[in-house]
């Protein structure tokens, strides 16, 4: 019996060594590409990224200016388009149509959708509303992330009203409810704050997304609100400045990326620690 | 064995004719028919698995949120078939409202609670609804306790608390009928007293139909009392009859805690 436990333990030792190890592969390469990103990106902030353009070739200092809010816009209405379009779809996924043929085609696409490449959807974009309107646009920018953000948002607002018990949806029925209300003010609220995580893990998801970008926003060297025309964005302006000769460039590159990757850490650890303690109830 | 005969009930609001329920193909109720009586406790006892909460559940026709579970027969609610494809399921529950076994408040305020459900089919101005709200807490005997925080969270209450919230809740909607599946089974001793307390005043004015594990429950609370077994109604009496005087051996033997 003693034998029969100390094999055991053994197993459990062996098993517990190699899991730490696999682990560590996937850490110690995460923390690697940080401690690069911050050592490098934090070298190259300054005020100047907020209040200058991208500069020309061969022309000093320069900022992200254009890019930033550029990248901003652009992020604003995709949510805009994809947060609506998703939580119905989602919506209609776990309340409407459980068992439809319907649905569990729209569930099998939507999965494709999830593991499509996004250079993929960029081209789509641009063969379908770039090419026929004749022009890279913020708003063709805004379509193609919105585009690979609803599927996530789609599949995280399903799931989490499949966690709804049974018996908070039948009591809601009982007085009489009819469904859109049920799903729409009862079931939707009781996983607010796990929608709420889906949309900005979406929005986190989409933030430094440039194959579509390239396709569709383009670039935009100057600043510029008009999102009907092409329109500068960080996740390219890093793509292009990241392979050219200027030492400026580079340095901006970096910078750029610091900020893609702050902004994406604060979204993850701050739906984190803003849920964390609701869930539990 | 004394030969017991039905009881005369003149004032049914629900008649039950020749009902059969099916999930898939599973016959899950057989032949049943009864009367509930008007403004009475209607208790429904038997072991796990004889039928009494799904009868229950076809009463509001709950079971149309499942596909693939239907019921065939009667049930006659002012001289309509409330099975009638033709019958708007919100609106009969909404005269027929429901509380569940475990308490089940919704995700918002507990004046939201109540009134969320008036809201669907009333429209008044909020010092109506106000009252309403009180009105429907008074008669949950819930008022006094969470008079000062009607905008807290429901999920803040005890369970006892939370389960007279959604028998406010129910009231609140003012239906006829109270069907209660098995609404004392979460909570401690003393707050299913004070349940049993409140459905003893309840049926003044609510016709009340119990599902219930607890035969000592159905004794103390109920008007009428209808055993069920492996989906069949095997005796439907006064309650004072089937517990003191049953007419089928099936009922002395669970009453008597032989089998179930």
């Amino acid at each position: 019996m003693l034998s029969l436990y100390t094999r055991r333990l053994w197993i459990n030792r062996i098993g517990i060594t190699l899991s730490m190890l696999a682990m560590s592969v996937g850490l110690v390469a995460l923390l690697w590409i940080l401690w690069t990103l911050f050592s490098k990106g934090f070298a190259a902030l300054s005020w100047d990224l907020f209040t200058q353009d991208t500069p020309a070739p061969g022309t000093e200092g320069g900022g992200l200016r254009n890019a930033i809010v550029g990248s901003g816009l652009i992020l604003l209405f995709s949510m805009l388009i994809a947060t609506p379009v998703g939580i119905l779809a989602g919506i209609y996924l776990a309340e409407y149509g459980r068992i439809s043929k319907f649905a569990s085609f729209t569930r099998f696409m939507t999965d494709i959708m999830l593991s499509a490449p996004s250079i993929v959807i960029g081209l789509f974009v641009y063969a379908l509303f770039v090419a026929t309107t004749g022009g890279f646009s913020g708003w063709a920018g805004s379509l193609a992330l919105a585009l690979i953000a609803i599927p996530v948002v789609v599949r995280t607002t399903e799931n989490m009203l499949k966690l709804v018990p049974t018996s908070l949806r039948e009591a809601a029925f009982a007085v009489g409810a009819p469904r859109w209300q049920v799903s729409l003010k009862i079931t939707l609220r009781a996983v607010k704050s796990g929608v709420v995580t889906g949309v900005l893990l979406a929005m986190a998801r989409i933030t430094g997304e440039t194959a579509p970008l390239l396709f569709t926003a383009l670039n935009n060297q100057f600043f510029s609100t008009n999102m009907s025309e092409p329109m500068g964005n960080l996740p390219v302006v890093i793509y292009q400045f990241a392979l050219s000769p200027y030492d400026n460039w580079v340095n901006l590159a970096w910078a750029g990326a610091l900020l893609i990757a702050l902004l994406v850490l604060t979204v993850n650890i701050g739906v984190r620690v803003a849920f964390r303690n609701k869930d539990k109830r | 064995m004394p030969d017991q005969k039905p009881p005369v009930i003149e004032n049914a609001v629900l008649q039950v004719r020749d009902l059969d329920f099916f999930y898939g193909d599973f016959r899950g109720l057989k032949n049943v028919s009864l009367d509930v009586a008007h403004k009475k406790v209607t208790a429904f006892i038997g072991p796990s698995g004889c039928g009494k909460s799904t009868l229950l559940r076809t009463f509001n026709r709950m079971y149309d949120l499942y596909p693939g579970q239907r019921a065939e027969g009667q049930i006659l609610f002012h001289g309509k078939n409330l099975l009638d494809k033709s019958q708007d399921v919100n609106l009969v529950r909404a005269k027929i409202g429901m509380v569940f076994q475990k308490p089940t408040p919704f995700p918002m305020t507990i004046y939201e609670n109540i009134a969320f459900g008036v809201r669907l089919y009333e429209r008044m101005s909020k010092s109506e609804m106000d009252d309403r709200v009180e009105w429907a807490l008074n008669k949950a005997a819930l008022w006094g306790e969470v008079k000062d925080k009607l905008n807290q969270s429901g999920l803040s209450l005890s369970g006892g608390q939370q389960q007279r919230l959604c028998i406010a809740r129910a009231v609140a909607v003012r239906p006829e009928i109270v069907l209660l599946d098995e609404p004392t089974s979460a909570l401690d001793p003393i707050s299913t007293a004070k349940i049993e307390e409140l459905i003893n005043e309840l049926k003044s004015d609510y016709t009340i139909a119990i599902v219930t594990h607890n035969m000592q429950q159905a004794a103390r609370i109920s008007d009428y009392t209808a055993f069920m077994y492996l989906g069949e109604l095997v005796e439907f009496n006064e309650t004072g009859t089937i517990f003191m005087r049953p007419g089928k051996k099936q009922t002395e033997d669970y009453i008597t805690g032989r089998f179930g």
